[in-house]
């Protein structure tokens, strides 16, 4: 049986680095604990979502040094010293001297209505960063593609799609 | 004319506008709470196990493997439940249809596969997830009964009504004999497959216990006070003792409508340990309750060689549980979306061991509108007129199943504008006759309807000395925008700007308001919202009138216009006085009310209330592969005033998307061995992902509408009616194939 010891105690904990929302953190967690129940139970960072905890649908998607990832599919100890952005980091991530805003893409999803209930939402917002600092897409077609690891029951998808396409060209014209 | 809410008030700045979301900003960066995330201290965490059979009887559980994990607190079953209510009928809520409702770890009994037979509670979810696997449970099984064609003979005609839910009409003329004697006539069976809910944010429930002995309960339902009515009836409390809030709900779709058995678990659990509990379920558990059950439905229409319809049958079987009539309406709506004076409509039911089905996004007519509206393309293609011109020849201004005039139809705007934007007059008839590459391509169309409606409804307003407004009821903003149209009425009303006012939502200490479904919302809060503004405005206009050399002296209120903070006379706005100034000079802290809106009766007497819309879709069809897309979709709308363009316009969107869904892609299906859906995951049962959503164009057609002073009808459902139809209708003449079973799956093309 793969879990011999039959419970999470402290005897079992393994020690762990995480720089969480440029917070450097010394965290100990148990060896089968997912990154998305860490930051979700553990640290109270519930804005990172749990849609489907299989990888199915996208809500909890984090970015780890800059990619984006599933954190359901993650365990905690595999990211060991990683950066660790969540929704609540994006902002900070966005931040520039003297101003207290918003990411664009945080702005532009507002702008666009690019949500309904907002469960979706982080998931979407954290992909959206990954998609554009892998720089593939270009087309509508492609972010489509891109993002459909994503998925959003109330149906923003148009509008999601336009919010990306307008922060992807403004950081064009940048 | 319709009335303005802002009449006296002053203009509109905001209502009507492409006001973004005031709760964006909260969404946005992770700060919007849902039910499973409100923490408490000592927080235990349980998790649900599963019932493997769908009939039968639990015959020993053991726990004892569970217990003997450290840090689990307790394993609840049904043999060591502590005492709740033992009558059924503490269980009803408020949208319960009729029967007995299920009753989480009642007793040895088993009625559906997924039932909860234990709770495992520990200090956290890990632990309790891990214990939950070690639970045995032994069953006896029955074979399960889940097939509907199979016990299509014991339908029955549901015996007590669900409220709010008419059953179909008397006959009217002779259905029969009218198609007997029609030259043309279109025969079929229709079907739309069992489909899930799945909102984002699985059902989740978080009971605190607070230290003097109260809870307050954070619950996924799409009104807090169905969730406060349960918990009083079943557990014995007063209301005093339960405050239950949802302020944010990750989707609902129906889903939320009633509370589930994880809020029955939570609250067990808290008063049996005394200390605060979590119950989330997981996605797979998801299957475990509440669904769109398949209606098996057949059509007969008859016409003359002109497509005048002379025969109108619809009659539908559907599944529910063993144990409650779910009921909606199916069949109802051929009869009032055209005119024909030979109309006979059935509804039956088959009872089933799956769950009770519920209410999901426009239910009845997402089934029903399917099946009418690809029986009219049949139609249209045997009379040989236009899908728009057949529907435009039996078009009718009256509900003749009721003998009443609509209070507003506009659905030919919806066909006529509809018909512009997508470009309908390049439209070859012929089936297969268009193409794209290797593509074929299909232009098809269909109307969508559905019932207009106010729900009795209170909403409160304090005005405080610093000139901020704060706005609230107890229903839910389920995603809808109700947040932001509430807020705008309120601006409006008063002539605030929209930064000084806060609403509430989703709180049983807020005044009174239903859960939030049926498209009633808009019009049931917002009248509401209005009420209580106007009663504000009303406060302190009288004190702003009796301030010494008062600019407002000797004017009546109706003609005070509140507009950018201060009160005007209408006409003259030298005179006027600020809002702030008023209550500072009078030593005003605060002004309070409360108000209740109800629907009009009179108008209900005389007119019948729904939305139209007329939905036109473009698919391409790779008939190698049996692929579809859904390459363009344009929604034209009728339905009242438009209170905020944005949030609108996403109401339909969603609508179009699940349509798409219900089209293409969803499909729960039952293994009738097991009696279980085995495809209960998000990467079995497709819902619509981005790469499935092109271009969806939405159009709202002037309509004006007096049913309730704001003017509005509703939009959480008209999107999604009818759009599976155009898209099936779409696909006929693409490929020359008609499809009346979805989802229009790739074998069904192949095939």
């Amino acid at each position: 049986m793969l879990i011999e010891s039959g419970s999470p105690g402290a005897h079992a904990r393994i020690g762990i680095t995480l720089t969480i929302n440029g917070e450097k953190r010394e965290i100990e967690v148990a060896p089968w604990t997912t990154l998305l129940d860490l930051l979700r139970e553990r640290l109270d960072l519930t804005g990172t979502k749990k849609g489907c905890d299989h990888g199915q649908c996208g809500a909890c998607t984090v970015l780890v040094n800059g990619t984006r990832i599933n954190s359901c599919l993650a365990l905690a100890v595999m990211k060991d010293g990683a950066e660790i952005t969540t929704v609540e980091g994006l902002a900070a991530l966005a931040h520039r001297e003297g101003t207290n805003t918003l990411h664009p893409i945080q702005e532009a999803f507002i702008e666009h209505d690019a949500f309904q209930c907002g469960y979706c939402t982080p998931g979407q917002l954290c992909s959206s960063v990954g998609l554009m600092n892998e720089g593939h897409a270009k087309s509508r077609d492609e972010i489509r593609e891109a993002m459909s690891g994503n998925l959003c029951r109330c149906g923003a998808y148009t509008n999601i799609v336009d919010a990306i396409e307008e922060v992807m060209q403004q950081g064009a014209v940048r | 004319m319709a009335t303005q809410f802002s009449t006296g008030a002053g203009e509109d700045r905001f209502v009507g506008r492409a006001v973004s979301r005031v709760d964006g900003p909260a969404k946005v960066t992770g700060l919007a709470k849902y039910a499973g995330e409100f923490s408490a201290e000592n927080l235990a965490h349980g998790y649900v196990v599963s019932s493997s059979i769908a009939r039968g009887r639990i015959t020993s559980i053991d726990t004892a493997a569970a217990e003997a994990v450290p840090g689990v607190l307790k394993v609840i079953t049904h043999k060591n439940r502590p005492s709740v209510a033992g009558q059924s009928k503490a269980y009803q809520d408020m949208v319960a249809p009729p029967g007995s409702p299920f009753r989480a770890l009642y007793d040895e009994t088993i009625v559906f596969s997924g039932q909860p037979v234990a709770l495992v509670v520990a200090e956290d979810f890990d632990t309790a997830r891990h214990a939950a696997s070690l639970v045995t449970v032994a069953y006896e099984a029955e074979p399960p009964r889940t097939d509907i064609d199979a016990l299509s003979g014991d339908a029955y005609k549901p015996p007590m009504e669900r409220e709010g839910i008419k059953p179909p009409p008397e006959p009217r003329g002779d259905a029969e004999a009218a198609f007997g004697k029609a030259p043309i006539r279109v025969e079929g069976q229709y079907r739309l497959a069992d489909e899930h809910h799945n909102p984002m944010e699985p059902h989740a429930s978080t009971v605190v216990v607070e230290d003097d002995g109260t809870y307050t309960v954070y619950d996924k339902i799409q009104g807090v006070a169905n969730t406060q009515l349960y918990l009083t009836n079943v557990f014995g409390l007063k209301p005093e003792q339960v405050r239950c809030l949802n302020p944010y709900l990750g989707g609902g779709f129906g889903s939320g409508l009633r509370p589930q058995y994880q809020l029955f678990l939570a609250m067990l659990a808290a008063q049996d340990l005394k200390r605060s509990v979590r119950v989330t379920l997981t996605r797979d558990q998801m299957w475990s309750f509440t669904f769109r059950s398949q209606a098996v439905q057949t059509i007969s229409l008859g016409a003359d060689e002109n497509g005048g319809l002379q025969a109108i049958r619809h009659d539908a079987v559907q599944g529910t549980s063993t144990y409650e009539d779910y009921q909606e309406v199916v069949v109802n709506w051929s009869g009032v979306l055209y005119k024909c004076d030979n109309v006979k409509l059935s509804y039956k039911l088959v009872k089933l061991d799956t769950p009770t089905p519920g209410d999901m996004r426009a239910p009845g007519a997402v089934s029903g509108v399917f099946a009418i509206e690809t029986a009219m393309d049949e139609m249209a293609c045997a009379t040989g007129l236009d899908p728009i011109e057949l529907r435009l020849k039996n078009y009718t201004e009256a509900d003749q199943t009721e003998g009443k005039p609509f209070g507003s139809k506009a659905l030919k705007s919806c066909f006529s504008e509809g018909a512009e934007r997508f470009g309908w007059s390049k439209r070859s008839p012929e089936p297969r006759s268009m193409r794209d590459g290797k593509e074929l391509v299909g232009w098809g169309m269909a109307s969508g309807i559905w019932e207009s409606m106010m729900m009795k409804s209170s909403a409160q307003a304090t005005l405080t000395a610093d000139g901020r407004l704060e706005i609230g009821n107890s229903t839910g903003d389920i995603g809808t925008g109700t947040y932001t149209i509430l807020t705008q009425i309120a601006a409006d009303t008063l002539g605030l700007p929209i930064e000084h006012i806060t609403t509430k939502l989703g709180d049983t200490e807020l005044a009174q308001a239903p859960v939030a479904g049926g498209s009633w919302t808009a019009a049931s809060s917002g009248t509401a919202v209005m009420k209580a503004c106007r009663t504000i405005a009303e406060q302190v206009f009288k004190l702003a009138r009796g301030l010494p050399d008062s600019p407002l002296a000797n004017v009546d209120f109706e003609r005070a216009v509140f507009t950018n903070g201060r009160i005007e006379v209408a006409g003259d706005p030298s005179r006027s006085v600020g809002i702030v100034d008023v209550l500072k000079t009078t030593g005003t802290d605060k002004l309070e009310a409360t108000e209740t809106a109800s629907p009009d009766k009179d108008f209900k007497k005389q007119f019948e209330a729904y939305t139209h819309s007329a939905i036109f879709a473009e698919v391409k069809v790779d008939e190698e592969l049996g692929r579809i897309r859904v390459t363009r979709i344009v929604s034209a709308i009728a339905a009242g005033k438009i209170l905020n363009t944005k949030t609108a316009r996403s109401q339909i969107l969603g609508g179009v998307v699940m349509g798409i869904g219900s089209a293409l892609h969803e499909e729960s299906m039952l293994d009738h061995r097991l009696g279980r859906f085995m495809n209960h995951n998000l990467g079995e049962y497709h819902v619509p992902a981005h790469a499935d959503i092109y271009d969806i164009d939405v159009i709202f057609v002037d309509e004006e509408d007096m049913a309730n002073p704001l003017g509005v009808k509703g939009l959480g459902e008209i999107g999604i009616v009818g759009t599976a139809a155009a898209i099936g209708n779409a696909v006929y003449h693409a490929t020359g194939k008609r499809i009346r079973n979805l989802p229009i799956t790739v074998d069904k093309i192949l095939g």
